[in-house]
């Protein structure tokens, strides 16, 4: 292989869709099981503390609850039809739905702060003396409903960062109807977000 | 080539709004459907809500949302593997708290 050959191979551009996904996915399938141990050590404990833990979900707000679900169901939706769009050649509506799921991101991780809040304002935060005056599993219900919920917040927080790149990349038409699994990939990272709150609605706040 | 056809193939599915817009009213359907479920405080409610209603809904988003629907049957297989070593985690936890 001469020089020039060589020149030309490592301009062209490589693009490997397949393999782009299967290791999106294979990050999935670590944060399925790194929440999944979270979940398992909540079923432990409820099992251990079924009446602690049923009294203290009656204290964390459902309505909040149910309101960032939908919030953050919506986002899913607009993730998903952000991809559409820019596989039908409609960036402006593809940024569009971008932008809307930033915002409906961003709505939720509001909510959560004011829910944390109203929590801290009542002397329940992790090791706070009202707390440790507690049973014991109800300590354990609000270490892991702090603990979970401000993981997944971060995760949250992570997604909607990503996504202010994939905007700029849109923009700049380096994400196309062509070539879009940066976007379709935060899309997988989104909906696996999506999918550990649907998870952590029933446990923490309907369980009561 | 034949890897250009599959891949072509592979995304011929989507090219409207209309199946996702349904999805999420299904999804919006059943988290409402939830809801009134617990409301009722009635335990074996409550149980299927938990292990019927919630894992449909996380089915619902990996089946649609994250295109597993289109997927080939080996990311499938890796979904279900996954799964499978959470529930087999899930079962030897409890086969030890619950024998102490």
């Amino acid at each position: 292989m001469d020089a020039s050959a060589e020149g030309q191979v490592t301009h062209a551009e490589h693009r490997d869709y397949a393999g782009a996904k299967l290791g999106m996915w294979i990050f999935v399938f670590t944060e399925l099981v790194l929440f999944g141990g979270l979940f398992i050590a909540y079923s432990v404990y409820r099992e251990m503390h079924p009446h602690d833990f049923h009294h203290a979900s009656g204290e964390l707000n459902v309505t909040l609850g149910v309101i960032n679900t939908l919030v953050l169901l919506t986002s899913s939706l607009t993730m998903v039809l952000s991809i559409v769009a820019i596989r039908l050649r409609r960036k402006g509506q593809s940024m569009l739905f971008l932008g809307s799921t930033m915002l409906l991101g961003c709505i939720f991780l509001v909510n959560k702060f004011f829910e944390w809040r109203a929590k801290f304002h009542h002397g329940l935060y992790p090791g706070s003396e009202h707390l440790m005056a507690r049973p014991p599993g109800e300590r354990l219900f609000f270490g892991l409903y702090f603990g979970m919920t401000g993981l997944h917040g971060l995760h949250v927080t992570v997604g909607v960062t990503v996504m202010a790149f994939m905007m700029a990349l849109l923009r700049k038409d380096r994400i196309r109807h062509d070539d879009f699994i940066k976007l379709e990939n935060t899309g997988l990272y989104w909906h696996l977000v999506d999918v550990i709150w649907i998870f952590l609605l029933p446990l923490f706040y309907l369980a009561a | 080539m034949s890897t250009m056809i599959e891949s072509e193939a592979e995304h011929q599915h989507v090219l409207g709004y209309g199946t996702f817009i349904k999805v999420w009213v299904a999804l919006v359907i059943l988290t409402l459907a939830l809801v009134g479920l617990s409301a009722t405080h009635n335990q074996a409610l409550m149980l299927l809500g938990l292990l019927v209603i919630t894992p449909s809904k996380a089915s619902l988003v990996f089946y649609y949302f994250m295109h597993l629907k289109y997927e080939n049957a080996a990311l499938k297989y890796m979904v279900l593997a996954t799964l499978g070593v959470l529930v087999i985690f899930l079962g030897l936890t409890f086969t030890d708290y619950l024998n102490r």
